[in-house]
């Protein structure tokens, strides 16, 4: 089943430069494993397109049941450079939630309501 | 135990906070961080205009705030104030606050040893461009080295009320008590790196206790009186992270979670002067209301190197906007955009960059913003950038013209023309950390 990732997860995310980092959260930490197969730093790169220029990296934090992306050259050169009105990448954690992630029925268990 | 309060994310923070975590319970320091990245360029820039200058300017006056009550409860107040100035800085809080004694921390400002250092090899490569320092060096408006706890610890050891540094660390803030009080040493890296994610939890202020989070924020008690973290820190590198109980705000694991993960790299590899903090490492748990105990902490050695925090001029920069109204809001805005870029053009103005946005549309979410075919308004936002003062001047001309030569029903020209601003560039680069020597002077009146 087809959920947006608002549904199982929360983020935050901030900048250092022109790097945006966002955090994305598990609500539950049963779904986590879904996080790690489903949130790839490939479909973090497809979603925000041509906004962010470099590379997208992902770190995992199971303890936390988090992932960390680091999505380079994002920020239209970042700081006091960057002429976008979020030029500290405080809004691309919420801009994430939209994706759309694949769930089992299994893993339907725990999953929020729409927001 | 001890208590250590941050009440100051930022120069800016709300100016309530720290008056209300020493006001509304026990707390044994209050951190104040209020230095950002380009903070110091700002500052140097000040001091250059009036010697006396060059510290954030917030910081006395609070002092003098609260100078009565910490006395009282014996709260010692840490921050980075000092800028590119901390004995300035410090000799306000003494004028203002008279009886507090004051210590600060010296040796971070390595402004006047660039050419030193370059004479010695050390290239400073930006640590995310790998570009030398030479290419910017003519442009260079301040540097100072990020130093850590150690420093701050041997200034609350001279018995100070208050310590002044420069560019420290923003997790140096809480670590530094730790330091202090608990007789940590260089090589205790667990340790060491409880305290730098303590630090790096309540750094932010209140975003640790509910302020900027996801989680049920509808629901979150009391917003307008939020109280600011307080980390409860033991002696073996556990500890709490709560708030005063009166105080609004929520801190649950949620909360901490999302704080751990804000502006984080490499989350095994969390480099400070002082260690190397692992996140993977962390343990969790709801232990009581609004109170998470944090435990597991483990850390590897402190880096041979430091980070220099360098800011240069980067050229001139200018962002204006106009209001479009329905119907066809986004495609007045739109069309209002092609004829600046074209009229740009056609006097023959270059720029390193012309960026536009639709606020209403896409300023904020950019390609994942959800579509809008037909919003009521439309704010076209259009900003430029470039080496050459005269020519983004120039551009600051060419919007509000468009209200009677362009498309029709435009508004939201209420402010006048843009204001050119200077760009004030981030450099971080590592230079061997035995360059940076720090020492303590304790300020009188």
């Amino acid at each position: 089943m087809k959920v947006p990732l608002s549904r199982v997860a929360h983020t935050r995310s901030g900048d250092k430069g022109d790097t945006c980092n966002i955090g994305v959260i598990a609500y539950d930490d049963r779904h986590y494993p879904a996080l790690v197969r489903e949130v790839t730093a490939e479909r973090v790169k497809m979603h925000f397109g041509a906004f962010i220029a470099g590379e997208v990296e992902r770190y995992e934090l199971p303890n936390l049941g988090a992932l960390n992306f680091l999505l380079h050259r994002a920020l239209g050169g970042g700081g006091t450079v960057s002429l976008r009105t979020d030029a500290q990448g405080k809004t691309f954690g919420a801009a994430l939630l939209s994706l759309e992630i694949e769930l089992g029925a299994d893993e339907m268990v725990g999953v929020r309501r729409q927001q | 135990m001890i208590r250590i309060a941050n009440g100051q994310g930022f120069w800016g923070d709300w100016l309530e906070a720290p008056v209300r975590l020493v006001e509304e319970g026990p707390i044994d320091y209050l951190a104040l961080d209020y230095l950002a990245e380009i903070t110091m360029s700002i500052l140097q820039k000040q001091k250059q205009a009036d010697p006396n200058l060059g510290y954030a300017r917030d910081f006395p006056p609070l002092v003098a705030r609260i100078a009565a009550r910490i006395r009282e409860r014996g709260v010692k107040v840490i921050a980075n104030a000092g800028g590119v100035n901390p004995v300035a800085c410090a000799r306000e809080v003494v004028r203002l606050a008279p009886g507090l004694k004051v210590a600060v921390v010296l040796g971070d400002d390595v402004f006047a040893r660039l050419d030193e250092f370059l004479a010695k090899g050390y290239e400073m490569r930006d640590t995310d461009t790998g570009e030398p320092i030479a290419r910017i060096r003519s442009q260079i408006l301040s540097a100072n080295a990020y130093i850590g706890a150690f420093p701050l610890a041997e200034a609350l050891a001279t018995g100070a009320d208050v310590v002044v540094a420069g560019r420290s660390t923003d997790t140096a803030l809480t670590l530094a008590p730790m330091v202090h009080r608990f007789g940590w040493g260089p090589d205790e890296f667990d340790r060491l790196a409880a305290g730098t994610i303590a630090g790096h939890i309540i750094e932010c202020g209140a975003q640790s206790t509910g302020g900027n989070c996801q989680v049920d924020w509808q629901t979150i008690p009391n917003m307008a009186a939020i109280g600011y973290p307080i980390v409860e820190a033991e002696p073996d590198g556990t500890f709490s992270v709560t708030k005063h109980p009166a105080a609004g705000g929520r801190v649950n694991t949620h909360v901490i979670k999302e704080q751990l993960l804000y502006e984080l790299g490499d989350p095994r590899n969390y480099i400070t002067p002082d260690c190397v903090a692992d996140f993977t490492t962390v343990r969790l748990e709801d232990s009581g209301p609004d109170r998470v105990r944090v435990t597991g902490i483990r850390g590897g050695p402190r880096p041979p190197t430091l980070k220099l925090s360098i800011a240069y001029a980067a050229g001139w920069k200018a962002i204006g906007t106009l209001v479009y109204s329905w119907p066809q809001a986004l495609e007045k805005a739109q069309a209002a955009d092609r004829i600046v870029r074209e009229r740009l053009r056609q006097i023959g103005l270059s720029f390193d960059e012309i960026y536009t946005e639709y606020f209403g549309v896409n300023a904020c979410l950019g390609p994942a913003a959800p579509p809008n075919p037909d919003p009521p308004e439309v704010q076209v936002r259009i900003g430029v950038r470039g080496p050459d003062r005269k020519a983004v001047d120039r551009f600051t001309r060419e919007l509000i013209p468009l209200v009677l030569n362009g498309p029709p029903g435009a508004t939201g020209f209420g402010e006048g023309r843009p204001a050119v601003r200077e760009i004030v560039a981030y450099w971080s680069a590592l230079v061997p950390r035995e360059e940076i020597a720090t020492r303590v002077e304790v300020v009188t009146a």
